[in-house]
């Protein structure tokens, strides 16, 4: 049973990633600097849902399989069973919400948009290349089909990490002060949830190979990675920044004031 | 009658061949590669599917379709979605290829099980042939597609990358 609980909790915790890196993305939408951008951009962002989904479906499936005492929620709030991908994502409440803080910033700009997307992107390639050995098949697949659409991800991404970071005097300017703002947030990428138990995982390995990575590019496009910074950590156990609210305020605004409208 | 589940068989995939993809409305579900598998026992047909891009509006649709065709022919239909083999661009039948580029739309170029989605392809102009052509993006009008622009007729065109 404990296996169960943590499997769910390590599902709702990717999904929450994928929706609100999702919900940040889909925010350019109308604001891209150029047309093709603003589409790639919204692209990735549907990616991202999509991804959501699947993990929420595979989360409900297991909660509505294990109904004798799940907690889900911490707030007393219980969610009605059975619980579906749109309650669940709909229906909790930010200390609920398990995704990682690097997902809820703002988007800031253009700079700070990409690179924080090739920082998770990266991360993700990693984590979900262990997940493919993971012993609920489900996942696996889930998985297998996410990494496909992250490799494209992570090519965008780098890309512009590199255009801006290599580019004028003030693309660099930008990519850099992105980098400064952003970097705090990157430690808590490798900090291991507790509820993240399956034996495929390995978050040691998944910071090695990101550190190498991530460090190559900001190396080709001449970037400078901060001098050891404080880490922001707690998303992944439900401590959110003030961000956080104000995303699931507008996300969830509907579901609220119009219970199971559908539309 | 009676029918023998294998003409019922060959029945059933014949109705998938009319059901189109809404949004390349050239390319069946049967050459776009996402009918995995067609088990009939009776009048109950089950239809394995897989989506091609996890967040593909179309793909809700493409099962709504399925479900509708076989209806209309008498049949029970259940249509089960599975993520594992994940889809790829190299299931698309080579006659789901010329129909794509016949409509406009460059056919991906290169097998996605040389991890060929990750480099930088030349891809023939669909309008006049010409390779001489650059990215635009690696992101089109739909998740399934890259946009293209062809030097040569400087027309741009969409490319159904690999995926």
């Amino acid at each position: 049973m404990a296996t169960t609980k943590n499997e769910i909790d390590f599902l709702l915790h990717l999904a929450d990633n994928a929706l609100i890196i999702g919900h940040r993305n889909s925010e350019w939408c109308g604001h891209g600097p150029i047309l093709e951008q603003d589409i790639a951009i919204t692209n990735i962002a549907l990616d991202y849902i999509g991804q959501a989904r699947n993990l929420y479906q595979h989360a409900a499936e297991l909660i509505n399989q294990h109904t004798d005492k799940i907690e889900l929620t911490q707030t007393g709030k219980d969610i009605s069973l059975p619980v579906t991908e749109d309650s669940l994502a709909y229906l909790r409440d930010v200390v609920e919400f398990k995704n990682l803080l690097i997902t809820e910033i703002p988007n800031g700009d253009w700079a700070q948009t990409s690179l924080r997307l090739f920082l998770l992107s990266q991360f993700q390639l990693e984590l979900f290349t262990q997940l493919l050995k993971h012993e609920d098949p489900q996942v696996a697949a889930i998985a297998e089909k996410s990494i496909k659409e992250i490799s494209y991800h992570v090519k965008w991404s780098q890309d512009w990490v590199l255009r801006l970071g290599d580019g004028t005097e003030e693309s660099k300017r930008r990519m850099q002060n992105a980098i400064d703002a952003i970097w705090a947030f990157t430690g808590e990428l490798f900090i291991q949830p507790e509820y993240a138990t399956a034996a495929c995982l390995n978050y040691a390995a998944i910071q090695t190979a990101w550190n190498q990575k991530v460090s190559a590019i900001f190396e080709e496009a001449g970037l400078v990675i901060p001098a050891k910074t404080f880490v922001q950590k707690g998303g992944a156990t439900g401590m959110h920044t003030e961000h956080l609210g104000y995303i699931l305020a507008e996300m969830q605004y509907l579901q609220r004031a119009y219970p199971n409208s559908e539309w | 009658m009676v029918n023998s589940a294998t003409t019922q068989h060959a029945e059933i995939w014949q109705i998938l061949e009319t059901v189109m993809d809404p949004e390349v409305p050239v390319l069946s579900v049967v050459d776009l590669g996402v009918i995995r598998a067609v088990a009939v026992e009776g009048k109950q047909v089950k239809v394995t599917i897989t989506p091609t891009y996890t967040g593909c509006p179309a793909m809700d649709m493409i099962a709504m379709q399925i479900k509708m065709a076989l209806m209309a022919a008498g049949y029970e239909p259940i249509i089960k979605t599975i993520l594992s083999p994940a889809w790829t661009t190299d299931w698309m039948t080579e006659k789901g290829k010329q129909q794509l580029q016949a409509y406009g739309i460059a056919p991906p170029v290169g097998k996605s099980i040389d991890a060929a989605y990750l480099e930088d392809l030349v891809v023939p102009c669909p309008q006049c042939q010409s390779t001489h052509t650059v990215l635009v993006s690696q992101f089109g009008s739909t998740a399934c597609k890259a946009l293209f622009k062809c030097e040569e007729c400087k027309e741009p065109f969409d490319y159904f990358k690999c995926h």
